[in-house]
């Protein structure tokens, strides 16, 4: 009785706080402050089609560095967590045998999902997307692999390499812009190139590059872990 | 009709649907059931994202909020079946 006379006490405060909200709501018809600076000086201070990626990487590229740590300490988390000891890593799963249609389209769909992982995180200055859809994207064709092939042993180092040096190259860019140009993870360490082409927008292909791979490369690991860790089925 | 109220339509009729499902993942007595329905959930959530003009989040909410999360759940659900039988 008390229990819900509680949550009907919460429930009723939000309901006096989402109706205030929403009576005093008014669009903004303008861009107002940074918005509208961001807009107005995106295209020629960062030289990206892309406003997101040129706010993400460039203005805000500090919070992009974090979140890939929080990703970071996740992944560790998640492997201090499911302990594997040496038998979990070599042991052969039995499985209920998958089925041949999966079988059949992940060979098919395996290699198209990945290029266009990486065709996401490459043009990530250009089209919509970036560093995280496209390493998510890369780590959705691991999962379709493990789920086709629950045996796959994928190999711990070629992860663990790509994610520490794809990390390290990005903190290592970040560092490079505060001597070559405006500071912290400035993008014009590189000529800025012609706008909306590949090769432009200064260090934005190559930073997000190494966020995508990075990206991929931690939630593979989580993927395989997770995998290991289950017992035969 | 033109684009507008086609527009609208489709989002309220995604709206109700994936209340719906929304539902469906609190209320059912099966987990794997729950687990589906929350995955579809974040599935018609992406195409609301895209109807907003938001493809980016689109994108990532497809890979990780429908993809990656139900399979990690699948998984944590196996081992816990395991570990209480």
């Amino acid at each position: 009785m008390l229990r819900n006379l509680l949550i009907g006490l919460v429930l009723a405060g939000f309901v006096f706080i989402f109706y205030n909200l929403y009576t005093t709501y008014e669009p903004k018809t303008e861009l107002t402050g940074i918005a509208a600076h961001y807009a107005e000086n995106g295209a020629l201070e960062v030289g990206a089609a892309n406003l997101v990626t040129a706010v993400v990487v460039t203005y805000r590229g500090f919070d992009t560095l974090g979140e890939i740590t929080i990703l970071f300490l996740t992944a560790s988390i998640i492997a201090f967590f499911l302990k594997l000891n040496k038998e979990d890593e070599d042991k052969i799963i039995i499985h209920r045998g998958t089925s041949e249609l999966l079988i059949t389209a992940s060979q098919i769909l395996i290699p198209m999902i990945m290029l266009f992982g990486a065709y996401v995180f490459m043009n990530g200055h250009l089209t919509p997307g970036g560093g995280f859809q496209g390493g998510a994207i890369i780590a959705s064709a691991v999962a379709l692999s493990i789920m086709a092939n629950p045996n796959r042993q994928i190999n711990h180092n070629v992860i663990i390499w790509v994610e520490s040096i794809s990390g390290v190259s990005f903190v290592l860019l970040g560092v490079l812009g505060i001597f070559l140009a405006g500071g912290f993870l400035d993008n014009k360490i590189i000529g800025l190139g012609e706008f909306g082409t590949l090769f432009s927008a200064g260090a934005i292909p190559i930073i997000y590059s190494f966020v995508g791979l990075k990206v991929g490369a931690e939630i593979s690991n989580i993927l395989n872990k997770y995998q290991k860790s289950q017992k035969e089925s | 009709m033109n684009n507008e109220t086609v527009y609208v339509a489709i989002a309220i009729g995604i709206g109700v649907l994936s209340l719906i499902l929304a539902f469906i993942a609190v209320q059912n007595e099966k987990l794997s059931v729950s687990v589906i329905a929350a995955g579809v959930v974040s599935l018609f959530a992406s195409v609301l994202f895209l109807l907003m003009a938001a493809p980016d989040v689109a994108m990532t909410e497809a890979a990780i909020g429908s993809g990656l999360s139900t399979l990690i759940f699948f998984y944590v659900l196996n081992k816990i079946k395991r570990h209480n039988a």
